[in-house]
């Protein structure tokens, strides 16, 4: 038997989850589009075959890794919106590590392009930890900042640098860095799925057994909570408040090395900060930063974005709906309050008719 | 305790609606007509972008409504892209839903179609933009040099400071196109009209495009040249908001006719657009693709002579639209040649 906390940790995600699509139903009500038919498009969209449920944990993985990296700057009491730059340098310190040493055997390559672009992460995030915890500047200016800075930075680098004369993309990594193998592509039909999911997995895990079974995660957790009472019971704040930073932009960064040299291949000037970045926080905040609720909050996110892309190719719904889905869902998430109060009134209520019934 | 279980059950029915819903969709792509179909995939803005998607769009629309197709699976439809990542999935979507012929808008599609071509022999792919070799893709361009060639002349003709200024996008052979033809339109009129050129490195910020073009005008420069998509917009409101102080000011258009976009109370800021037919051009490939004549593994060249692209007079003078129409002349007879570079 779960215990009451628990169990409200579970039915208010799901309870969020069911309120925004009954909203999009309505939604689609309103204009006259048909919500049954477009609700089974987007699962069929997303879970009808192996292609697309390869589609699917495909973009599982970025929204995993940049929802992970929210969390545990969030757990430490931290909130890093800096997820799209940390993903961004990610992305562009693979590419260029697997385009600049492309004679090195694959394995390598794909090994070291990933720890480079975990690597960059770390630094980008590291910047805003160091900043917090030496000078007290607010995580959330400096990391908003720092997405520009790695935006324009990534930007001119790739047109100086990488793009050959008179094009706006880096060249394709060799082939032998790629995380996408020709026995992926036959055996998903040809999908874009790659082998870093597997890896996203593992982290997810990694960071559930970091928070509740290492001294380190648990003082993370501790400063999230109070600060003031970590330190005198004789933890470095100081120090954990980087670390958890840190962490937060190795699992973004490697979000971005991930899609870098498994999904895309190569790196174009983008017109704005990835919006991966900033739907991991979504995930995060949907499952309440339980990294294995993650799993299923990411999944159900990457199902709506591929599922999402179905609506408009087979009926005339615009697949905006899905957007709608989304913001609703963690409006939902972020209103929970309002169905604890929901489920404690009910409760209560109940409780009242009992004495009543006992009363007659 | 028992409105939890209410609560459980009733998620619990509606997943298992699901399943069951879920596997209804497996038969929806049963219906065979003999009919042919044709799709977009959007490169990142949307079918409303008042710029390159949209008039792609609008040529689909229109040759599906003259070939009395309904939107839809049987019919004509689009697939929008809100990242890069989206290309693929986009395109193998449409290609699962039996479109015959699907287009790519923009070079950032290339390698997707590149791809997905060589896995889908059977199925007619269109690139818009650049060239991709293979047998069933037919490559779509654009002598936009052309018409950037007379947007610079009607600058030249239209400018009182003897200044003028080029906004571009993310720069790429593309966009230099206009640049360079715009340059050479304005120096053909006047080799001592200054021409700036920024780049704003994006297609879809109006409030950068906002700010940029602001600081142009304020250099003294009087018509804009915009070759940016949606940052574009931002160069209209900023002359609107200049215009309406009195100050006057032009933008030049561009993709389509961009005559609403400068309308404000009492005036317009639009002096020309100069078009790019994506539409017109997207229209003509799906008519050759329904006769058969589809042209796979050939590039289509569309110029001022098949009036693929084209100045539109917006707010011009007589005098300077006369001057435009000499040029234009001249360079459809070929008596004289716009360098792309």
């Amino acid at each position: 038997m779960l215990k009451g906390k628990n169990k409200n940790a579970l039915i208010i995600p799901l309870l969020a989850v069911l309120s925004g699509f009954i909203v999009g139903a309505v939604l689609m009500l309103v204009f006259g589009y048909n919500p049954i038919q477009n609700y089974v498009n987007l699962f069929a969209g997303a879970f009808g075959d192996v292609y697309s449920v390869s589609e699917t944990l495909r973009n599982m993985t970025p929204l995993l890794l940049t929802g992970l990296g929210f969390a545990v700057s969030s757990k430490a009491g931290f909130f890093n919106i800096g997820g799209p730059g940390q993903y961004l340098m990610g992305w562009f310190s693979a590419v260029v590590f697997a385009l600049h040493f492309h004679a090195l055997p694959g394995i390598v390559l794909i090994i070291g392009s990933i720890l480079c672009g975990a690597l960059c992460g770390a630094i980008w995030s590291g910047i805003a930890g160091v900043l917090r915890a030496f000078f007290g500047t607010s995580e959330v200016i400096s990391t908003i900042m720092l997405n520009y800075i790695a935006l324009y930075y990534v930007n001119y680098a790739i047109k100086t640098w990488l793009a050959p004369k008179g094009s706006d993309s880096s060249p394709n990594i060799p082939k032998k860095a790629s995380l996408c193998t020709d026995f992926l592509q036959n055996l998903t039909h040809g999908s874009t799925f790659h082998w870093g999911f597997f890896l996203a997995i593992l982290c997810a895990f990694a960071v559930w057994f970091y928070f509740n079974k290492t001294c380190s995660g648990f003082e993370v957790r501790s400063v999230g909570m109070n600060p003031s009472a970590s330190r005198y019971a004789g933890m470095n704040v100081k120090k954990t408040i980087i670390v958890a930073m840190i962490i937060s932009g190795i699992l973004a960064g490697m979000a971005g090395a991930l899609d870098g040299i498994g999904n895309y291949q190569n790196i174009s000037v983008s017109n704005s900060t990835p919006s991966v970045g900033f739907d991991g926080m979504a995930v995060a905040l949907l499952a309440g930063e339980n990294p294995i609720g993650m799993l299923f909050s990411a999944l159900l996110f990457s199902a709506l974005q591929i599922g999402g892309l179905s609506i408009s190719v087979l009926s005339t719904t615009p697949s905006e709906i899905v957007n709608v889905v989304m913001a609703s869902i963690i409006f939902f998430v972020g209103i929970k309050y309002a169905f604890e109060m929901l489920i404690i009134k009910g409760v209560i209520k109940k409780g009242a008719k009992a004495k009543e019934a006992g009363n007659q | 305790m028992h409105i939890n279980k209410k609560i459980a059950s009733a998620i619990a029915a509606t997943l298992m609606l699901g399943t069951v819903l879920v596997g209804c969709g497996n038969g929806n792509s049963g219906s065979e007509k003999v009919k042919h179909t044709a799709a977009l995939v959007t490169d990142g803005g949307s079918i409303d972008d008042k710029s390159f998607n949209q008039s792609a769009w609008e040529g689909l629309e229109a040759w599906g409504k003259e070939n009395k197709l309904e939107k839809g699976v049987n019919g004509y439809n689009y697939a929008q892209s809100n990242s890069d990542a989206d290309f693929t999935p986009n395109i193998n979507k449409l290609i699962k839903a039996k479109y015959s012929t699907i287009f790519g808008i923009g070079y950032k599609l290339a390698p997707a179609i590149k791809k997905t071509a060589k896995q889908n022999p059977k199925t007619n792919f269109v690139i818009i933009d650049d060239v991709v070799s293979g047998k069933n893709v037919a490559s779509v361009t654009f002598k936009s040099e052309q018409s950037s060639f007379l947007a610079g002349v009607a600058a030249a003709e239209t400018t009182k400071t003897n200044k003028v200024g080029f906004l571009g996008g993310v720069k790429s052979d593309v966009i230099t196109t206009f640049e360079k033809g715009f340059i050479q339109g304005v120096h053909a009129v006047n080799p001592k009209i200054t021409v700036d050129v920024k780049y704003a490195g994006s297609f879809t910020k109006a409030d950068l495009g906002q700010s940029m073009a602001t600081a142009m005008y304020n250099n003294g420069e009087d018509v804009i040249f915009h070759a940016a998509g949606g940052t574009g917009a931002g160069a209209f409101t900023a002359a609107k908001n200049l215009a309406k102080n009195g100050k006057k000011v032009w933008v030049i258009g561009v993709d389509q006719d961009q005559k609403a976009d400068g309308a404000y109370k009492g005036g317009n800021v639009t002096l020309a657009s100069a078009v790019k037919e994506v539409g017109n051009a997207a229209k003509d490939i799906a008519n050759k693709a329904m006769k058969d004549k589809f042209p796979g593994g050939k590039v289509v060249t569309y110029d001022l002579k098949s009036k693929g692209v084209d100045l539109v007079n917006d707010n011009m003078s007589d005098s300077a639209w006369k001057v435009v129409q000499q040029y234009e002349q001249k360079i459809i007879k070929g008596d004289l040649t716009v360098k792309a570079k």
